[in-house]
């Protein structure tokens, strides 16, 4: 394993558990886009450019999105 | 609690208006704590044996055992020229892998629409929506464009170079996500009518279908390749993959786009002036 790897990898140790940590769902979502975006780097380091791209799009537009109207919608709901 | 700016409209009455803060929650009892510790420290100590045990016989870390894998990355080129083998896997060797997949999003998309869609009516088509601020709308209607071409390259050039159908699909869905983002409801319900999409969804599905049938009667396979195979490296190579990559973008972007459509649909409902069935 060289340098890279070890960074990447441990970037996405430390940033899933900050993922587990983070208890406000609007933050957790944010920062689990942080966290695929931290997997991207790994794919990218580990030469699997084609995993990297659906990462990119799934973990930091498409998830986030629905993620976040779900909060929103379900908030309105719980806080008149 | 502070109300609504003056100028808005009334709030939407709630039905259910009790409120659920965290102290209502009944309190642990010390004693189910220690029992639930104590079995907790039991099991992690066995799984945790276990999950070492099962490590340290683990191949170390690079050693690839996937024959099939090597083989497909020296024969993909000459056989399939698509110099993107991973296309060619995802649309030849393994097009009926991703016609599965295709379905799969197809029903679920479809699923969700059934359970949201039509719970929404909207007074005159306008509820208030602040549309968000300016800096918003400004990266919202400069990226949305970057990332409607990027969706398409890495669609156009899928079996090329890394990419494909799927990334550009949902790369393009995203750029109907900024698009929302910088504008108002109002106006992105014209700029995008939701019969299109799906269309555009079903024809990207059947499209797939079809294309494999063609194979089926032309080369004797179902998703064989019935097209002159080109030079590697450029557009007008790899045969009938760049049909199939093409069905699948359709499918992936439109299928994307409604679900996104879907959820902010959900979100609308938050605003005032709409009202539930």
């Amino acid at each position: 394993m060289n340098a890279l790897e070890i960074v990447a990898f441990s970037a996405v140790m430390v940033l899933g558990v900050l993922v587990v940590l983070c208890r406000e769902p609007v933050r957790q979502s944010l920062v689990n886009g942080i966290f695929g975006m931290a997997l991207v780097v790994l794919f990218m380091v580990l030469q699997a450019p084609d995993v990297a791209l659906s990462e990119i799009v799934v973990s930091t537009v498409a998830f986030p999105l629905i993620l976040l109207a779900t909060i929103a919608r379900t908030r309105d709901r719980q806080r008149p | 609690m502070t109300a609504g700016a003056p100028g808005t409209a009334v709030p939407i009455r709630r039905r259910d208006d009790h409120r659920a803060g965290p102290d209502d929650r009944p309190r642990q009892s010390t004693g189910g704590r220690q029992l639930r510790v104590a079995v907790f420290g039991a099991a992690a100590v066995v799984l945790g044996g276990f999950l070492l045990w099962a490590l340290t016989g683990l191949p170390s870390f690079g050693d690839f055992h996937g024959e099939y894998g090597r083989l497909l990355n020296r024969v993909g080129v000459a056989q399939r020229r698509a110099s993107n083998v991973v296309g060619a896997i995802v649309f030849d060797y393994r097009g009926f892998d991703t016609l599965g997949e295709e379905f799969i999003l197809f029903s679920s998309v479809m699923g969700v629409a059934f359970i949201l869609r039509g719970s929404l009516r909207i007074k005159d088509q306008s509820p208030l929506d602040p549309g968000g601020n300016d800096s918003l709308r400004v990266v919202g209607t400069l990226g949305a464009p970057v990332v409607l071409l990027l969706g398409l390259w890495l669609a156009a050039y899928g079996y090329v170079t890394p990419g494909g159908g799927f990334q550009g699909g949902v790369a393009v869905a995203s750029a109907g996500a900024l698009l929302w983002v910088s504008t108002t409801y109002r106006d992105y319900h014209r700029l995008t009518p939701p019969r299109l999409f799906d269309a555009i969804e079903g024809f990207g599905a059947s499209a797939y279908v079809l294309i494999g049938l063609v194979g089926l009667g032309l080369s004797g396979a179902y998703l064989a390749n019935f097209l002159p195979l080109g030079t590697p490296g450029t557009l007008a190579s790899a045969g009938s993959i760049g049909l199939l990559n093409w069905a699948a973008a359709l499918e992936v972007g439109a299928a994307n786009f409604l679900l996104f459509r879907e959820f902010f649909q959900e979100y609308i409902q938050t605003f005032p002036g709409v009202e539930q069935e």
